[in-house]
């Protein structure tokens, strides 16, 4: 059987309408979609908003979309390893929502299994509350979380099976996982696509229920 | 009272967590997190068998750095340093990785910090001058690991005492920090008060008292000198 859920990384970039919420699996450089990000910096689709850990380093990687002007807004937990964007944020080019790690990856898991919002612990009496509603549990003040969705998810993973079954390599799994349960389309950019039977069912990470698109760089 | 170079500081600082770990760890198992920078310098000290790394960008049983030529790029720490395998190891994402922390499965986090209080608040994600921009994990794990250590230099690069009265940076926890090591003592809160458990050779209490800002009480115990590293 062919794979029906195979596009080309140009084919998979043009779903991608301008002002979408754009969620992307990564940490630093380990476990980003590399062809599928360059991809969508040479489409030039602009007024995104960014939902990922970190952006790259300048130039590099989710950085590229920075400097090429085309984000609107950006939504994660670090960006110390890409100075661009505090500058940006200075010059009021774009907006930046910080959220704790673990808060940031629970709400985009939220989003992801049908539950709106999470109180936590975590930031609780901290600057990142503000504004929040707060609530003791326990003896301890949490503050109540909204989970995180997107338009898009832009995923890497790396092996799919022709249905879209995935497994991930070592620490490029991050995010990814999540993210492919979170965003109305997911596209899922791989290093091998396989026949079906060929991944260990009992190894499957993410099903091919959430995974719509399958893409690899055409060598 | 003598200063201590740097780098001695720093691998003192993290020789003496890894004995406190080691410590605990004789009878069991012991996971723990380590931050960025002297946090990670613990992991060259650590001899026990049933210490286990655990890495909030999604991996259990983290080994040491990758050497020159064996650098696997999608096998990293959360700083980002290429690192190895140890057997036994497993990956996972970042949602189960924290639901580790949060959800109290972690023993310890060994972190650093700009400040830390005599409310045990610690001051260690942000110093607001417009050019940072990020809080990571640092949140998640103050308030989630079931103990904090905090490995700092005793004093600021411009010698100011990082041990202070209030936090005047924007803090990363309430009231969360454990135990305070620095080149020249180990601290611990103790029912909400700081107390001195151990103090260095090269200085006195009355000296510590004058590059530490934060009111302490004393609890020396005196069996496991600070300077035996």
């Amino acid at each position: 059987m062919a794979c029906e859920k195979y596009k080309s990384i140009d084919e998979a970039i043009a779903l991608i309408r301008p002002g979408s919420r754009i969620m992307v699996g990564s940490f630093g450089l380990a476990g980003y979609p590399k062809e599928l990000i360059e991809a969508l910096a040479a489409s030039g689709v602009g007024d995104l908003t960014i939902i990922s850990n970190d952006l790259g380093a300048p130039g590099e990687g989710l950085g590229k979309l920075l400097t090429n002007n085309q984000v609107r807004a950006l939504i994660g937990t670090y960006y110390n390893w890409n100075p661009e964007v505090a500058v940006a944020n200075n010059e009021g080019r774009i907006t930046v929502q910080l959220v704790p790690q673990g808060t940031f990856a629970e709400a985009i898991r939220a989003a992801g299994v049908g539950i709106p919002a999470f109180f936590t612990p975590t930031a609780a009496g901290t600057e990142l509350a503000l504004g929040k509603e707060t609530r003791q549990f326990g003896g301890r003040d949490c503050i109540l979380e909204e989970a995180i969705h997107a338009d898009v998810a832009l995923i890497k993973a790396h092996k799919a099976d022709e249905l879209g079954n995935l497994v991930y390599y070592k620490t490029a799994r991050n995010f990814n996982p999540i993210m492919a349960m979170a965003a109305d389309t997911v596209i899922a950019e791989v290093d091998e696509l396989l026949p079906v039977g060929a991944l260990d069912p009992e190894c499957i990470v993410t099903p091919h229920m959430f995974v719509d698109v399958v893409t690899m760089r055409k060598d | 009272m003598q200063t201590i170079p740097e780098q001695l500081a720093k691998e003192r600082i993290a020789a003496t967590i890894a004995r406190y770990f080691d410590e605990r760890a004789r009878n069991g198992q012991l996971f723990i997190n380590l931050g960025v920078g002297i946090p990670t310098m613990v992991a060259n000290y650590v001899t026990a068998a049933g210490i286990y790394i655990q890495a909030e960008n999604g991996m259990l049983g983290v080994g040491c750095a990758a050497p020159e030529g064996q650098m696997d790029h999608d096998l990293i720490n959360a700083g980002r340093t290429c690192v190895t395998e140890t057997p036994g190891c497993s990956y996972f994402d970042s949602a189960t990785s924290f639901g580790m922390i949060r959800g109290g499965h972690v023993d310890a986090t060994v972190i650093g910090a700009f400040e830390v209080d005599e409310h045990a608040n610690i001051a260690n994600w942000i110093i607001p001058n417009g050019k940072q921009l990020g809080v990571g994990g640092a949140m998640d794990l103050v308030s989630g690991a079931k103990q904090v250590l905090i490995a700092m230099q005793h004093l600021s690069k411009s010698g100011k005492p990082k041990l202070v009265k209030q936090c005047s940076l924007p803090i990363t926890g309430i009231a969360e920090a454990d135990m305070v090591i620095t080149e020249y003592a180990v601290f611990a809160f103790d029912k909400g008060q700081l107390v001195l458990r151990e103090i260095a050779p090269e200085i006195s209490v009355e000296e510590l008292r004058t590059i530490t800002e934060a009111d302490f009480e004393l609890q020396l115990g005196g069996d496991a000198p600070l300077h035996k590293t």
